[in-house]
């Protein structure tokens, strides 16, 4: 277990004292400058606003939380499915991917309104689309790169017993382009909730955490939208570090990932 | 039977020949070094005769079958001059890759990994990933996963050349030991002129532009060579015959007849 954080506490003291310090600086230069609560408000107030609203929080969040989840699944799940269409036959791929390098630059979230037309706002397959098409690109780009850079000699030793592209993907390619599938899906973490919940500004089910931190900021209740944002980071940095996990499970051969 | 038969064999690419002529017989339980420059066409010579180049003209057969026959039923096994170990397999992994590949059942891969393990003294490293082995344990790790299934033939491409020479001499005599138990036949690249004679029943010198053979040189030491072979004065004169054979070959390029 202590394998899966990867870390022992001294290494992570310094960024715990950093926290700690940047929150202690923001508390008191509020307090020192006495700055109005609508710019920005105390830590303290935030963090007391967030035990109070904790259970309409936390059904907002995991509304949200749902949404990007499924974004991520459906987005890195068929972008990994096509890299390897593309992979194998590479006609398909030097077809397609200059596209898919161009699309990767495009800000996809200024589609989010438009989505929620095709479906109602008040459903989640409108997030589930913005924040799947968010985290399809990273992955497809990241995936293809990982499986088209086998090593040649890597390549000539499974021709040399024969093997066929099946034995090729499954003991080869796949094994080499993890270390990128797992850049790209950690990439696309953060995409997922970054999709669901900006999807959700232009329009959501009145319990997502979008609409709560977008309704609370026109109403002037500053420290619940603050709240709702403290609690996306922390989804978004949960859904990290659980891919980023796994990547530690799976990549035990990685010396930097072992250790 | 001829374990390698090639005839009248050349390899273009583009411009370059970088083989001509060539003509080359081995006989069952041979041990034959190519020795030549760099980019006479030791590696290509090798590549073609496991199938994994189309040579431009000529033809090559492996145990009396189509050089593509003998690769499909895996008559053949190689070392490149780096390992290619994969990252992502442990030591015993890697030498069952090719079991695994054969689909032999498990029992019989965890069988035939231990013993190959023993052979090249890898014992305890079993389950250790390729990073965590020194240059000459992942070598050995290769050539372990060669021979793993048997094959006839064995093609060794420069598989010592990255190593200290203490560790070089101790992987020859590993090499020798191996090669007298297992009775297959070794086609052995080297840029080292005493690593041949040392090795080798028999020394084929290439030369280069274009790569072709410009001598034969069998090395009639006892069988098995030990630590004092490389002592004995007939060693000396057969690795000055080698040196010869090949600095004529060099002066053949100068001035082509
Ligand atoms: N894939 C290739 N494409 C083009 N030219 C090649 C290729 N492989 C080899 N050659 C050329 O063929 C010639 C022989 O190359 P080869 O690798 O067989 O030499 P070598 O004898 O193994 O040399 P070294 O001792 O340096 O390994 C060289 O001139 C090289 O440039
Ligand atoms: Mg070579």
């Amino acid at each position: 277990m202590a394998r899966l954080v990867g870390r022992r506490l001294t290494d992570w003291l310094p960024a715990v004292v950093v926290l700690v310090g940047m929150i202690g600086l923001w508390e008191g230069l509020i307090r020192v400058f006495n700055v109005q609560a609508f710019l920005l408000p105390r830590p303290s107030a935030i963090a007391t606003t967030f035990w109070d609203t904790r259970h309409e929080l936390w059904s907002a969040g995991w509304f949200t939380f749902q949404e990007a989840l499924g974004g991520f699944a459906l987005g890195s799940g068929s972008a990994i499915l096509l890299a390897l269409v593309l992979a194998r036959w590479r006609i398909l791929g030097s077809a397609l991917m200059p596209y898919a390098i161009a699309a990767n630059a495009i800000p996809i979230i200024a589609f989010a309104p438009i989505t929620n037309t095709w479906f109602s706002p008040l459903n989640k397959s409108s997030k589930i689309t913005i924040a799947a098409v968010l985290c399809f690109f990273p992955v497809l780009v990241n995936t293809l790169r990982g499986l088209t850079s086998v090593n040649p000699s890597a390549l000539e030793l499974m021709d040399s017993y024969a093997a066929g592209q099946l034995q090729i993907f499954r003991r080869v390619r796949i094994p080499t382009a993890l270390p990128f599938i797992f850049t790209g899906l950690k990439v696309a973490t953060v995409l997922a909730m970054i999709g669901a919940v900006v999807g959700e500004y232009f329009g959501g089910a009145l319990n997502a955490l979008g609409v709560l931190i977008l309704t609370r900021a026109r109403v002037f209740e500053f420290n619940e939208a603050w709240a709702g944002v403290l609690l996306a980071c922390l989804l978004g940095i949960a859904l990290y570090l659980a891919v980023a996990a796994l990547e530690r499970l799976t990549l035990r051969w990685v010396p930097s990932t072992s250790e | 039977m001829t374990v390698v038969q090639i005839k009248d064999l050349t390899k273009r690419f583009g411009e370059t020949t970088a083989l001509q002529g060539i003509d080359l017989e081995i006989e069952p339980g041979e041990f034959v070094s190519l020795i030549g420059p760099s980019g006479c066409g030791k590696s290509t010579l090798l590549r073609i005769i496991g199938d994994l180049i189309e040579p431009t003209s000529g033809s090559s057969t492996v145990n009396g079958k189509p050089a593509r026959q003998a690769r499909i039923d895996r008559d053949y096994g190689i070392v490149f001059q780096d390992a290619v170990l994969y990252d992502w397999r442990t030591v015993a992994k890697n030498i069952a890759l090719p079991l695994e590949l054969a689909r032999w059942d498990r029992r019989r891969r965890a069988a035939k990994v231990r013993e190959m393990v023993d052979l090249v003294e890898l014992t305890g490293f079993e389950n250790h990933y390729p990073w965590q082995l020194s240059g000459g344990m992942q070598q050995r790790v290769s050539i372990a996963r060669a021979l793993s299934f048997d094959p006839a033939l064995l093609l060794m491409d420069e598989p010592f050349g990255a190593l200290d020479e203490m560790t070089r001499e101790r992987m020859n005599m590993e090499l020798l030991r191996i090669w007298e138990a297992s009775g297959s036949t070794v086609v052995f690249v080297t840029h080292s002129i005493s690593e041949a004679a040392f090795l080798s029943t028999r020394v084929v010198v290439m030369s280069p532009r274009p790569g072709r053979i410009s001598g034969v040189i069998s090395i009639d030491l006892p069988q098995p060579r030990t630590a004092t072979t490389r002592e004995e004065p007939h060693f000396f004169e057969l690795v000055t015959e080698v040196r010869e054979a090949l600095h004529l070959g060099h002066d053949m390029e100068r001035t082509p007849a």
